[in-house]
C-alpha cells in the first residue's frame, strides 16, 4: 500500500472497549462486530491492493441508529467510514484502524414503489439491479446500469455518482436521482428533494452526489425509473484502427443520432474476450465498435440502416447487425465479460478510469502503447465510446516482485495523461485513496480548498471519510480564514473597467 | 441606481470581488439583468455587470461540448448550434416577457445561475444535467474551477451543481462549459380535448408511463388556453409531445393516440403547430402579457400525479396551468399585492412539493419568502455552504434568503 493514510489517533483506540460498548447498546444484537476474524470481510473493498482492519464495524438498520451513531462519534472525535456493498474501484470504503466502519447493508428494503409519479423510494443498501427487478413486471427500470449492478447498491451508486454502458443518453446517477435523505456527522437528518422533478434552494442532492461519502450518510434514495425502450438492436462493426473507429463514433453523432450505447474494445481486449465468452467478435480488427439503438421497432431500424451507411463510408471491415435478442445479448455478453476475460490471461489485472475527449483517443492509445513498452507490461482498452470514459486494464503478476508497483506507475502516467488531453483522471470509479494524490494533476491548490470548505460546512471536524479525494486534509479553521489583501489592489477606488 | 462594474475578462472579475472584499461592498452579479427582478429586491452597493465577458471559445459538434464566456447572450449561442442541427437540450425557458422585459435577452450564465429548464425537463433535466464546467470567482475573490468539459466526471465535488441554480450567491461564474445534443429532426403533439385537471393528469401519467418517449406533457385548461399558439381551439387542452426523427414520430404518434383515446377526443398537431405550442408554455405565455403581470405568479413544484390536487387547495380566483405532467404549476394570483404565500406554500407542502414566488412588486418580495423556506437543519446547512464560498456576503446576499 502506498498511500499514506491520516494517522491513527492513540487516545481513540485506547479507548476501543468503551467505544464497542457504547455503540452496541445503539444497535443491539448483531449490529456490532468487533472481533478480528469476523471484520476480516471488511478489510477492503474492490480494490483489494488495498487493506485495513477498522476498529469497529456498525451495521445499522434504522435512520435513528445512523444519528445516534454519527452524534456519538461526532461528540467523541471517532472518525467514520460509510461503505455499501464494498464494490468501490478506488478504495472509497477503505477502513481506518481507529475508525468505525458504518455498514448500510441492512438498509435493504424498497420502501415505496409509486408509477404514477415514476419513482422508487428505496433504502441505501438495495442493489442497482433490485430496483430494476422490482419494477420489470410494469415495464420500468432504473437507468444507470455500472457493470457490478448485481452487487453494489443504490446508496454507494449515489456516493460515486455511477455510470454505466447507458449514460450517454439515460445519464449517470446524478441524472436519475430526485431526493434522499441524508444523516450528517454532527446526527442531524436532512431531507433533500422529493417526488418532484426539481428541488428547492442549493442543490446539495446534486453535491452529495458522487461526493464519496465524505459530506453525509444516505439513509434513503428516491430515484427515477423509466419506460423500457419498446426494442434494442445492436451493431458489431471493426475496423482496421481505433483512428476510424473514433471517426466512426464522431460521424454518428454528428448526424444527430444518440445511441443507447455504444462502446469500442482494442484488439487486445477483443482477442481476451472472444476466447472466453465466443460472442462471433472479429479478431482480425484493430478497434470494434458496438452501437446499440433503442426506442420503437420503426425508429431502431431507421437508425440502424443509417449507422451501417456511417459505418461503411468510415472504412469498417465488417458489420454485423443482431437479428434476434439473443443475438444482441451475445454481442454484449463479450463487452461485459470484459473484465473477467483479462482476468483470465493474467494473474491480476488494474483498472483504470479516465476521461477524454474522444477526438484524443487514437493519441492517447498510441502514448499508452509506448507506455506498455517502458514499464513492460501489458494493457487491453475498454471504451464507452460516446462519452468518452476509458478503461485500460492494465496486466500484471502480483507475486512477481514490482510488477504491482510498475502497474501503479503506469496507471498514475495513464490518468496524467488523460488531463493533459483535456480530460479528467475518473469519470466513473471516483478518487478514493486511488486517484487521491493525483488530484493535483487536475486541480490547483485554490480548487482543492474551496472544495475542502464545502467538505466543512457540511462535517467541520472533518470525521467523515477522512484520508479519501483530498491528497492534504486542512483544519476547516485554516480554511476559513480570509486572506484580505490589505489594500494592495490594482483599484484604488471603485473599479471602473 | 447602484454602480456598475463591467469587466472585460476573468481576472477583471477578480479583482472586483477582491476590492468588493476590501472595501465592504456587496455585488449585484448580474448578465444582462434579464431575471434581475426574480429573488429578494437587491441589497447591494454596485452590479457586477458579467455581459462584457462574451464569447463562444470551444465548440465541437461531434463532441457534443460548447464552452463560452458566462456573459455570452443565449440567443448567439443557440443560433450557433442551430447552424449544426443542435441545442441546449433543457430548452431554457425566456422569463423575459414574463418580468415586464424584452424576449430574447438573457445570457448562458444566468441561465445556469437560474438553472433554467423547459417543457423538456421530464426527459432531459435542467440546466444543471448539462452544464460540464466552470471557472468562477468565489465570494473570497479565489478563481476556482470545478468539472471539465467530458459528460463522464467524477473527480471531485459537483461544484457545478452547486452553482447551477445558486443565483449568483455563491461565486460569479466566468466560463462554463454545456453538453449540447443535436436537435431533433421532426416533432408532433397529441392533444386531448375537454379535460379536467384530474382527468389530465391521470391521462399524462398514463403518456409518460408508456414506452412512448414524451418529451413535454402539459394541461392548459379552459381558461387559459385561448392565450397558448398553436391550439385548434380555445378550451382545455391535454398536450403531449413527441420528438425524434420522422418514421418514429409517425409511429409513436398514432401509438401514443390510441393510448390517449379512452381519456378524451384526441387531435393531432403538426410540427409547427406544435413548436408554437411548446415555445407558448415554456414562456409561461398566458401570464406575459401585460394585464397579467400584474398578477402576483407563483411556481409550483410537486410530484406529478399530485398536481391537480393544488386546484382544491387555493383560491379559485387564481389562475394555472401545468407543465412536467402535472409536476409543475404556473400560478397567477387574482390582486396584485397579495401573493397569498401561506396557503400557496401549505398548499405546495401537503403535495410534497414548494413554492417560488416568481413575479411580485418589489416591496412585496422584501415582506416574503420568495424562495421555499427551509427547515432549521437544512437551512443551517444552506447558509454554511453559502459561507463558505462567501464569508462575507460579497455576492448577491440576501437574494434568495435573508443572511443567505
Amino acid at each position: 500500500m502506498s498511500v499514506r493514510m491520516p494517522e491513527p489517533d492513540s487516545a481513540v483506540l485506547s479507548r476501543r472497549e468503551k467505544i464497542v460498548a457504547t455503540l452496541r447498546s445503539i444497535v443491539p444484537g448483531e449490529g456490532v462486530i468487533a472481533g478480528e476474524r469476523e471484520m476480516k470481510p471488511f478489510e477492503s473493498d474492490g480494490l483489494t491492493a488495498y487493506r485495513q482492519l477498522p476498529m469497529v464495524v456498525v451495521l445499522p438498520e434504522t435512520t435513528s441508529q445512523v444519528a445516534a451513531v454519527l452524534r456519538y462519534c461526532h461528540d467523541e472525535g471517532i472518525r467514520v467510514v460509510p461503505r455499501g456493498a464494498g464494490t468501490s474501484l478506488s478504495g472509497g470504503a477503505l477502513p481506518l484502524a481507529d475508525g468505525v466502519l458504518l455498514g448500510m447493508a441492512k438498509f435493504n428494503k424498497i420502501r415505496e414503489i409509486d408509477f404514477e409519479n415514476r419513482v422508487a423510494v428505496v433504502e441505501p443498501g438495495v442493489t442497482n439491479l433490485a430496483v430494476t427487478t422490482a419494477v420489470a413486471h410494469a415495464g420500468f427500470y432504473y437507468a444507470p446500469d455500472p457493470s457490478s449492478q448485481i452487487a453494489c447498491t443504490i446508496g454507494g451508486n449515489v456516493a460515486e455518482n455511477s455510470g454505466g454502458v447507458h449514460c450517454l443518453k439515460y445519464g449517470m446517477t446524478t441524472n436519475n436521482v430526485l431526493g434522499c435523505e441524508i444523516v450528517l456527522m454532527t446526527g442531524e437528518v436532512v431531507r433533500l428533494g422529493g417526488k418532484q422533478l426539481d428541488a428547492a434552494g442549493y442543490d446539495l442532492l446534486g453535491l452529495i452526489t458522487g461526493s464519496e461519502g465524505l459530506l453525509g450518510v444516505v439513509t434513503e434514495v428516491t430515484v427515477r425509473i423509466l419506460q423500457k425502450p419498446e426494442t434494442a438492436r445492436a451493431v458489431l462493426v471493426g475496423f482496421p484502427s481505433s483512428e476510424d473507429a473514433g471517426a466512426c463514433v464522431s460521424a454518428i453523432i454528428g448526424a444527430g443520432i444518440i445511441p443507447g450505447g455504444m462502446e469500442m474494445m482494442d484488439r487486445p481486449a477483443v482477442a481476451a474476450v472472444e476466447e472466453f465468452v465466443h460472442a462471433g467478435y472479429p479478431l482480425d480488427v484493430e478497434a470494434l465498435l458496438i452501437v446499440e439503438l433503442d426506442g420503437p421497432a420503426a425508429e431502431v431500424d431507421h437508425l440502424i440502416e443509417r449507422v451501417e451507411a456511417i459505418a461503411r463510408d468510415n472504412r469498417a471491415v465488417s458489420c454485423k447487425v443482431s437479428t434476434s435478442e439473443e443475438q444482441r445479448l451475445l454481442f454484449w455478453a463479450g463487452r461485459k465479460a470484459a473484465f473477467p476475460a483479462v482476468g483470465r490471461i493474467s494473474p491480476d489485472y488494474y483498472c483504470m478510469d479516465g476521461t477524454i475527449p474522444r477526438a484524443a483517443l487514437p493519441r492517447v492509445l498510441a502514448r499508452m502503447k509506448e507506455m506498455s513498452e517502458k514499464f513492460g507490461l501489458r494493457v487491453a482498452n475498454v471504451f464507452h465510446a460516446g462519452d468518452g470514459n476509458l478503461h485500460p486494464l492494465i496486466l500484471y503478476d502480483a507475486n512477481v516482485a514490482g510488477e504491482l508497483d510498475r502497474a501503479e506507475q503506469f496507471g498514475a502516467e495513464i490518468l496524467k495523461l488523460c488531463v493533459e488531453v483535456g480530460g479528467v483522471l475518473t469519470g466513473e470509479h471516483g478518487v478514493g485513496v486511488e486517484k487521491r494524490d493525483l488530484m493535483p494533476a487536475m486541480f490547483s491548490e485554490t480548487d482543492l480548498n474551496a472544495q475542502q470548505r464545502v467538505k466543512c460546512a457540511f462535517d467541520a471536524k472533518g470525521l467523515l471519510n477522512p484520508g479519501k479525494v483530498f491528497p492534504v486534509l486542512h483544519r476547516c479553521a485554516e480554511l476559513g480564514r480570509m486572506h484580505v489583501s490589505g489594500g494592495q489592489l490594482p483599484f484604488p477606488d471603485i473599479p471602473r473597467f | 441606481m447602484t454602480d456598475l462594474l463591467k469587466p472585460r475578462d476573468a481576472k477583471e472579475v477578480a479583482d472586483a470581488v477582491a476590492w468588493a472584499l476590501d472595501h465592504d461592498k456587496a455585488l449585484e452579479i448580474a448578465g444582462q439583468g434579464s431575471k434581475r427582478l426574480i429573488g429578494r429586491p437587491s441589497q447591494t452597493d454596485l452590479t457586477l455587470d458579467l455581459s462584457g465577458l462574451s464569447g463562444v471559445t470551444l465548440y465541437e459538434p461531434a463532441e457534443l461540448v460548447l464552452s463560452a464566456r458566462a456573459g455570452t447572450p443565449l440567443a448567439e449561442i443557440e443560433a450557433l448550434l442551430a447552424q449544426n442541427n443542435q441545442e441546449l437540450a433543457f430548452e431554457p425557458a425566456d422569463y423575459g416577457p414574463l418580468l415586464g422585459g424584452d424576449a430574447g435577452r438573457g445570457t448562458l450564465g444566468g441561465a445556469i445561475a437560474a438553472n433554467l429548464s423547459g417543457p423538456r425537463r421530464i426527459k432531459a433535466g435542467a440546466a444543471r444535467d448539462h452544464f460540464l464546467g466552470v471557472t468562477a470567482v468565489t465570494g473570497r475573490g479565489d478563481t476556482i474551477k470545478s468539472g471539465g468539459r467530458v459528460v463522464k466526471n467524477v473527480t471531485g465535488y459537483d461544484m457545478c451543481k452547486l452553482i447551477a441554480g445558486s443565483w449568483g450567491t455563491l461565486a460569479a461564474m466566468t466560463d462554463v462549459t454545456v453538453k449540447v445534443l443535436p436537435k431533433a429532426e421532426t416533432e408532433a403533439t397529441v392533444l386531448i380535448e375537454g379535460l379536467d385537471d384530474a382527468q389530465a393528469c391521470a391521462a399524462m401519467a398514463a403518456a409518460m408511463g408508456s414506452p412512448y418517449d414524451v418529451s413535454g406533457a402539459a394541461h392548459l385548461p379552459d381558461h387559459v388556453a385561448s392565450f397558448f399558439d398553436g391550439l385548434p381551439r380555445p378550451q382545455a387542452a391535454t398536450v403531449l409531445r413527441l420528438e425524434g426523427v420522422a418514421p418514429s414520430v409517425a409511429h409513436r404518434r398514432e401509438t401514443l393516440a390510441a393510448l390517449m383515446r379512452p381519456f378524451g377526443a384526441v387531435v393531432l398537431l403538426d410540427e409547427s403547430n406544435s413548436r408554437a405550442l411548446w415555445r407558448s408554455v415554456r414562456d409561461v405565455k398566458p401570464f406575459a402579457n401585460e394585464a397579467a403581470r400584474k398578477r402576483p405568479l407563483w411556481r409550483i413544484s410537486v410530484p406529478p400525479a399530485q398536481g391537480h390536487r393544488l386546484v382544491d387547495l387555493i383560491t379559485p380566483a387564481a389562475q394555472m396551468f401545468y407543465d412536467w405532467g402535472g409536476g409543475l404549476a404556473w400560478v397567477a394570483m387574482p390582486f396584485e399585492d397579495e401573493p397569498d404565500a401561506g396557503s400557496i406554500r401549505a398548499a405546495a407542502l401537503a403535495l410534497g412539493g414548494y413554492a417560488t414566488l416568481i413575479r411580485a412588486p418589489a416591496a412585496i418580495r422584501a415582506a416574503t419568502d420568495v424562495f421555499q423556506p427551509e427547515e432549521p437543519a437544512l437551512a443551517a446547512l444552506s447558509k454554511r455552504v453559502k459561507e463558505s464560498f462567501d464569508p462575507k456576503g460579497v455576492l448577491n446576499p440576501g437574494r434568495m434568503w435573508a443572511g443567505v
